[in-house]
């Protein structure tokens, strides 16, 4: 049984929305709002949800690269939110981020070397020929060759753009990787071979990813379990085969059903949503789906439902599922 | 199906770019037609010059560098290649809308979305502005804007990515054109909203045969809603056939490919297909396939001559030799399908 590597609980991160002649705080963004999940060891998380569901925040704040304004994080036996910055820095390394646009994560300025072997630098590596090989192996880890080092980011395809940001997030052989969107700027035909890459590198390092991506296909290639969010809210957490399957939240069921397949055979039956997609400045009361929600309730308008393992490992925030019905 | 009244008909068209570092064929020698009612998808990979072929129609590929060098572009018994300015202010956003695939650049940020919306369409209809004012709002509501009425006083900078987007969407689709051109309308919206617009695509197509040109990244996108496709590789079509056909049977190394490395919603495979190699960068006077270094069958004659397209059966070609021995007889796939 492996043993969890990260475990997030209550995590909320609201952005202060100022306005007026003084610019007083006149409101908050929930971007994330109290999401409790658990990612083991060797274990790829998926993390889907339409755009501004608050995915990269919550990636971000894990990593504590913005401040939570809730909840604990625990990665290993520390946890993360308690820790003062000297603390956080020395266990940085083992945490790392790929971010989603390959063109604007790269200093435009920096060789590749540079690139990459600057976290090397940061953690301790100080013999320049040392990082000189360990940026050598990297690039060739990634697929690249050692002689592009000396190479600027323009130099570079959007994939091997990629590859460089998987390099430098490889450097420190870290534990887990948050990969937001990695591939969602490139083309179906460098997207796989990016996927594949980061699958061999999974195996090879025995590392824990968790994947943010908004196309569902990528997701349920990848991951291992996967979790949807809406407006700032995990709402549903199981098995990549079961939530493909046999989906139980609402919104979940939409989701899937929206996804066009390059299939003209497969006939769907379409949920098509209706009603407004509300602002996380002012989300609707209760249940946060109710005002697109084809099964919404009374009780929906009011309750907030809470997320619950309603089989086992099957989590899912909905009233349709709890003591409530 | 040449009983068909064709709208758009492109032959032969050759858009080059002039640079300090030489001439680009970024469209180079491409074929295509659109049918009244039909919608036609465009696929292929970044850069195969997808989109400098849209611009093409509607005279609106950056000049310089850009220039139609050779072809021509018919389109209701006109060539618009050589069309004039004056005229071709009549046919966009008229009888040929676009929506772009970088929305911002085609919205006035001095302009609130509601002038700009109720502009476009009393250009085309004699109803009153407050008129022009409710259809606007009713537009947005149908691509799915919430706060319609508000939007309609907000300025395009107010309007996140996704936003602006439908905007353009619910402009081109309020002029009731002949011809939509869309350079990648969905992709950076979300399943459910995607959902909606190509929804509204098809009800446009369908109620008022609108012909559709729709350039996409996505195959499932082009499987819910076009009746043909043409692939692209590197400035050239390389196949095209129908949707069902390209997507269920493609013939092109190239194209078979692509439909490859999709990952699949339903099916579970251990690794991704993935094309090996990288698109070469367009130059001139280039001899052999342009697939040749990345296509698993490649044999020598592909790096002595130029493939032309092959014509398999009456609506569907191939730029591949393989096909050229087989296309009198049943052609087969060199992958079993
Ligand atoms: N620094 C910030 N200040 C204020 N609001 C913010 C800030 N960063 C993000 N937000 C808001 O928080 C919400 C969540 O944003 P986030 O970037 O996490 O979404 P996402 O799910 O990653 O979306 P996408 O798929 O488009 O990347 C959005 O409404 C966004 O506008
Ligand atoms: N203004 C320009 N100057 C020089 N070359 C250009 C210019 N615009 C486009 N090109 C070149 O023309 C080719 C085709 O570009 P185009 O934008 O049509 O590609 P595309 O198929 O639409 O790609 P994508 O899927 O990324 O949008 C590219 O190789 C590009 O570099
Ligand atoms: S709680 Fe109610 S509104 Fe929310 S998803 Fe479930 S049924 Fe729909
Ligand atoms: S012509 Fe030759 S190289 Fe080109 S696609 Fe056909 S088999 Fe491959
Ligand atoms: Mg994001
Ligand atoms: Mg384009």
């Amino acid at each position: 049984m492996p043993n969890p590597l990260l475990e997030v609980n209550g995590l909320k991160k609201y952005f202060d929305i100022r306005g007026g002649v003084f610019g007083r705080k006149v409101g908050d963004v929930k971007a994330v709002d109290d999401i409790s999940f658990t990612v083991m060891e060797g274990e790829i998380l998926g993390i889907v949800g339409e755009s501004g569901c608050g995915k990269s925040t919550a990636g971000k704040a894990i990593l504590r690269l913005i401040e939570p304004t809730a909840g604990t994080v625990r990665f290993e036996d520390k946890d993360l939110t308690e820790l003062n910055a000297e603390e956080m820095r020395k266990l940085r390394h083992n945490m790392q981020i790929i971010f989603q646009d390959p063109y604007a994560s790269l200093n435009p300025r920096h060789t590749v070397e540079k690139i990459i072997s600057e976290p090397l630098k940061v953690h301790g590596m100080t013999s320049a020929a040392e990082r000189k090989k360990r940026v050598q192996e990297l690039l060739e880890t990634v697929g690249l060759s050692a002689y592009q080092a000396s190479r600027y980011p323009h130099q570079f395809s959007g994939g091997q753009r990629q590859r460089i940001g998987i390099a430098r997030a490889l450097a420190n052989n870290p534990k887990l990787i948050i990969c937001d969107e990695p591939v969602s700027a490139l083309d179906v035909s460098v997207q796989s071979q990016i996927l594949n890459l980061m699958e061999e590198l999974r195996d090879k390092f025995q590392l824990t990813y968790v994947f943010i991506a908004h196309d569902l296909s990528v997701v349920k290639h990848i991951s291992d379990r996967v979790g949807v969010m809406y407006l700032g809210r995990m709402v549903e957490l199981t098995t990549k085969e079961k939530l493909y399957e046999e989906p139980k939240h609402p919104y979940t069921q939409a989701l899937l059903s929206a996804v066009p397949e390059p299939d003209p055979d497969v006939v769907k039956e379409r949920v098509i949503l209706q009603g407004d997609v509300p602002s996380p400045e002012n989300p609707p009361a209760g249940c946060a789906f109710h005002t697109r929600c084809p099964m919404a309730m009374d009780i929906c308008k009011e309750l907030r439902p809470q997320f619950e393992e309603i089989e086992d490992n099957h989590f899912v925030a909905c009233h349709l599922y709890g003591d409530a019905q | 199906m040449s009983d068909q009244e064709t709208v758009l008909e492109m032959n032969d068209l050759h858009t080059h770019f002039f640079t300090d570092s030489g001439e680009i064929p970024a469209v180079d020698g491409v074929s295509l037609r659109v049918n009244k009612g039909e919608v036609v998808g465009i696929v292929g990979e970044s850069g195969c010059g997808k989109s400098v072929a849209s611009l093409s129609i509607m005279q609106l590929v950056p000049s310089p560098p850009g220039r139609i060098v050779d072809g021509d572009i018919q389109f209701k018994g006109e060539n618009l290649a050589t069309a004039t300015e004056k005229r071709m202010r009549k046919i966009r956003g008229n009888e040929i809308s676009m929506i772009f695939q970088e929305p911002m650049t085609s919205l006035d940020p001095l302009f609130t979305i509601g002038n700009q919306m109720e502009e476009a369409i009393r250009i085309h209809q004699k109803i009153s502005k407050k008129e022009a004012r409710t259809k606007a709002a009713d537009m947005l509501k149908q691509v799915g804007i919430p706060r319609a009425e508000a939007i309609l006083d907000e300025h395009p900078h107010q309007l996140s990515g996704g936003m602006r987007q439908r905007v353009m969407i619910a402009m081109a689709m309020s002029c009731d054109p002949e011809l939509l051109i869309a350079d990648e309308p969905t992709t950076a919206l979300d399943v459910t909203i995607q959902a909606q617009i190509l929804d509204l695509m098809r009800k446009l197509n369908k109620e008022n045969d609108t012909a559709i040109l729709l350039i996409t990244h996505d195959l499932g996108v082009v499987a819910e809603i076009c009746d043909r496709v043409v692939v692209m590789y590197a400035g050239q079509v390389v196949e095209e056939g129908t949707a069902r056909e390209i997507l269920k049977d493609p013939k092109h190394p190239y194209s078979q490919g692509l439909i490859r490395s999709l990952p699949k919603l339903r099916e579970r495979e251990q690794k991704l297909y993935s094309i090996p190699g990288t698109v070469p960068k367009p130059k001139m006077g280039r001899v052999g396939c342009r697939f040749a270094d990345r296509c698993p069958f490649a044999f020598d004659r592909c790096y002595e001559e130029t493939p032309s397209l092959i014509q398999l059966n009456n609506q569907r070609t191939s730029r591949c030799f393989l096909y050229d021995k087989e296309a009198q007889e049943d052609a087969e796939s060199p992958v079993g399908s």
